[in-house]
């Protein structure tokens, strides 16, 4: 059965502006750094989640990019069978240079267990897991940029294939101020058919 | 001890990123975990490393600290005890 | 109806065997390659055990003969070792003559390198190389290099799961005629990044860890590398190639409970095995074989017993976790454990989960823990990483 996807909504999240669907709907302080963005951004999304603060600056934006998209839509219509397909270049770097830090003194160190669950680039999608209860496939892939080529292919494979309807997808990159989010929703529901060029269309944007 | 106590709730609401929390929402004999504070095993954990850099003392069995990590005042006793 | 996808060569090196053969020999020797860490300098020397490989890196550069200058870090070096056992295994002489794909997975990369040098990139120029090394994409891509594969290289890193879920993107890609072959599966080396790490989690075991015993008290981290040769029904025919068995089941479902733990229930686990079955076109009674993610930590054995029970209620097929063997290998796990699987398929015979006294009080499930010869049709196969990511394989004889 040849099911027609669309690409129903999507975001982005750089140059500490929020932006759905083509709207920019917050611009925080340029002076910023990212972990203050992140907060700023928390507190005019009104996300109301205290777990949030416990997460690292990668895990805070790949939530923060979910909610974006997920606050809009209406997860029963989906059976909450939403698979999550995420992917970057930095891993979980970000993260992984704080703990090496933790443990570099051999007379000193506390290395930190809330610091080191962190480093693991798919810890994110478990707390996007958590937070919207989807018990759906999840994977997270590691490239040089946005595979656009690759995702279109998964994408279209898992929602074809019944294994999941719908999926949240996109890339997150986070290394230490240099970041990037372009997180969106494939469906069966929307305007702008689910293609590789139309997702390159949208990553440029 | 009370000096102890208010430090404590400093120290957790800094090491636990308990945003938006101030030492006075804290209570000495507030259940820190379950429907309290709401802290999870990985605060726990955090609790632990705390107790030895901060205070010297090493836990070596995570089950301990369901009893001393129960309230401030749990802990605050227990530190006063064990304190290096 | 499809048999699954056909694997046609498969390799492995880990603290138990540098070939399959030995690692296969050391199974049913009932010989564990745990022990008391000698490679890595670390203040946690005599109170974890490991599973190390005896090969120093020098060792491993010599038998990959590169050169001096060359860059690999550890992880680099057991994955090149075990995809090349894999590939020539699976008899490819020409590599580029049909359309070949690498999936690898890993957690640890090239940070047992960066962890050694890091303070002295400043000073000493020589160690700078591995910078580069760094990246987690660097070992498959060296790999990829090394074996002549330009179709498609990916690295997947979900935690533990990783190389159960490089092994299920293969197998998709095959079946959707993506690709004609994939050489998949997974390498960590230990690291004293992770091994803090875990110890501050407090999850490491100080003796010989004990998967399912109600006296668990934690793991033992391991390092190994192993690759599965995944090739398409056309050819297998064209090549008149041996199959060594079918990935006929796989499936992934994330536990939705915790960064790190898993859910009392086994929910996500309980899902990845249904959604596998259903793949498999099988029924719970048709599994011969579980061999679990078995970690012996508190957590996830409590939490795997419970999905089991839920799987196969009353009629629990022989289990075991051969992580008494190799410790936990992260994102090899997965890995070496479908090698395991497939000669369990092969040679007809359920691998022991070693150190085993006590049944849980919570299940009372008692795995198997003696070399078991009999009919084994179809494996299942866990891996659960971090961030809930739970994975299922099934393999079945050829």
């Amino acid at each position: 059965m040849h099911k027609k996807l669309y690409i129903q909504s999507y975001c982005h999240i750089k140059n500490n502006q929020l932006w759905l669907n083509g709207k920019l709907v917050f611009e925080g302080d340029q002076d910023n750094n990212l972990k203050d963005f992140l907060k700023s951004s928390y507190r005019d999304q009104k996300l109301h989640y205290p777990k949030f603060f416990k997460m690292d600056n990668l895990s805070k934006l790949s939530i923060l990019a979910a909610d974006l998209i997920l606050s809009e839509i209406d997860l029963n219509k989906f059976d909450h069978n939403v698979a999550l397909i995420f992917s970057n270049k930095a891993s979980s770097l970000d993260t992984d240079r704080k703990h090496q830090k933790s443990i570099d003194d051999a007379d000193h160190y506390f290395p930190s267990p809330a610091v080191f669950v962190y480093t693991l680039p798919n810890i994110g999608i478990g707390e996007i897991s958590i937070k919207h209860k989807l018990k759906s496939e999840n994977g997270f892939f590691i490239f040089d940029e946005y595979n656009a080529k690759f995702h279109h292919n998964y994408e279209r494979l898992l929602i074809k294939n019944n294994k999941s309807n719908a999926v949240l997808a996109g890339w997150v990159n986070v290394d230490e101020e240099v970041y990037d989010a372009f997180v969106y929703l494939i469906s069966e529901n929307g305007n702008l058919e689910h293609t590789e060029q139309n997702l390159i269309k949208l990553y440029k944007e | 001890m009370d000096s102890l106590k208010k430090e404590l709730k400093e120290k957790i609401i800094e090491n636990l990123n308990l945003e938006d929390m101030e030492v006075e929402d804290i209570a000495d004999d507030d259940m820190l975990f379950g429907d309290g504070l709401g802290l999870d095993s990985i605060d726990a954990l955090e609790l632990i490393v705390m107790l030895d850099k901060d205070y010297g003392i090493k836990l070596t069995d995570p089950k301990q600290g369901k009893s001393i990590f129960e309230s401030i005042n749990t802990m605050a006793k227990y530190i006063t005890e064990n304190r290096a | 109806m499809s048999k699954g996808v056909a694997i046609t060569g498969m390799g492995i090196i880990s603290s138990i065997g540098n070939t399959v053969e030995e690692n296969f020999q050391s199974l049913i020797d009932k010989k564990p390659g745990i022990a008391r860490i000698k490679k890595i300098d670390t203040i946690h020397q005599d109170t974890i055990k490991v599973g190390e490989i005896n090969f120093s890196n020098e060792e491993l550069i010599k038998i990959l003969d590169l050169p001096d200058s060359n860059n690999y870090s550890r992880t680099a070096l057991l994955a090149e070792i075990a995809a090349k056992e894999a590939v020539k295994n699976a008899h490819i002489r020409d590599i580029q003559k049909y359309r070949t794909g690498l999936i690898s997975a890993t957690s640890v990369g090239g940070m047992d390198m960066t962890e050694k040098f890091y303070y002295s990139y400043y000073e000493e120029e020589k160690d700078r190389k591995y910078i580069d090394a760094h990246s987690l994409g660097d070992a498959t891509s060296k790999v990829a290099k090394s074996l002549g594969i330009t179709e498609f290289v990916t690295t997947i890193s979900t935690a533990c799961s990783s190389g159960t879920n490089a092994i299920m993107l293969g197998a998709r890609m095959i079946k959707s005629g993506k690709l004609d072959r994939v050489i998949v599966g997974g390498a960590d080396c230990l690291s004293k990044f992770t091994i803090n790490g875990f110890k501050t989690l407090m999850i490491l075991s100080e003796t010989d860890c004990k998967p399912f015993d109600e006296n668990r008290t934690g793991l033992n981290l391991g390092e190994a590398a192993a690759f599965l040769v995944l090739e398409s029904d056309e050819v297998v025919k064209k090549e008149n190639k041996k199959v060594l068995a079918y990935v006929s089941g796989y499936a992934n479902a994330n536990d939705a409970f915790h960064q790190t733990a898993s859910s009392e229930d086994g929910e996500g686990a309980t899902l990845a095995m249904q959604k596998a079955l259903k793949v498999a076109n099988l029924l719970a009674e048709d599994i011969d074989y579980v061999n679990a993610h078995g970690t012996a930590t508190p957590n996830n054995d409590s939490s795997e017993s419970k999905a089991i029970s839920r799987i196969f209620n009353n009629d629990i097929p022989d289990f075991s976790s051969t992580k008494g063997y190799t410790g936990h290998t992260l994102a090899a796990a997965g890995a070496i454990e479908a090698v395991y699987s497939i000669l369990a398929l092969q040679n007809d015979t359920v691998f022991p989960n070693l150190n085993f006294e006590t049944p849980m009080v919570e299940t009372s499930l008692i795995p198997e823990t003696e070399v078991v010869r009999k009919k084994i049709d179809h494996v299942l196969s866990n891996s659960f990483g971090f961030g809930g990511n739970c994975s299922t394989l099934i393999f079945s004889k050829a």
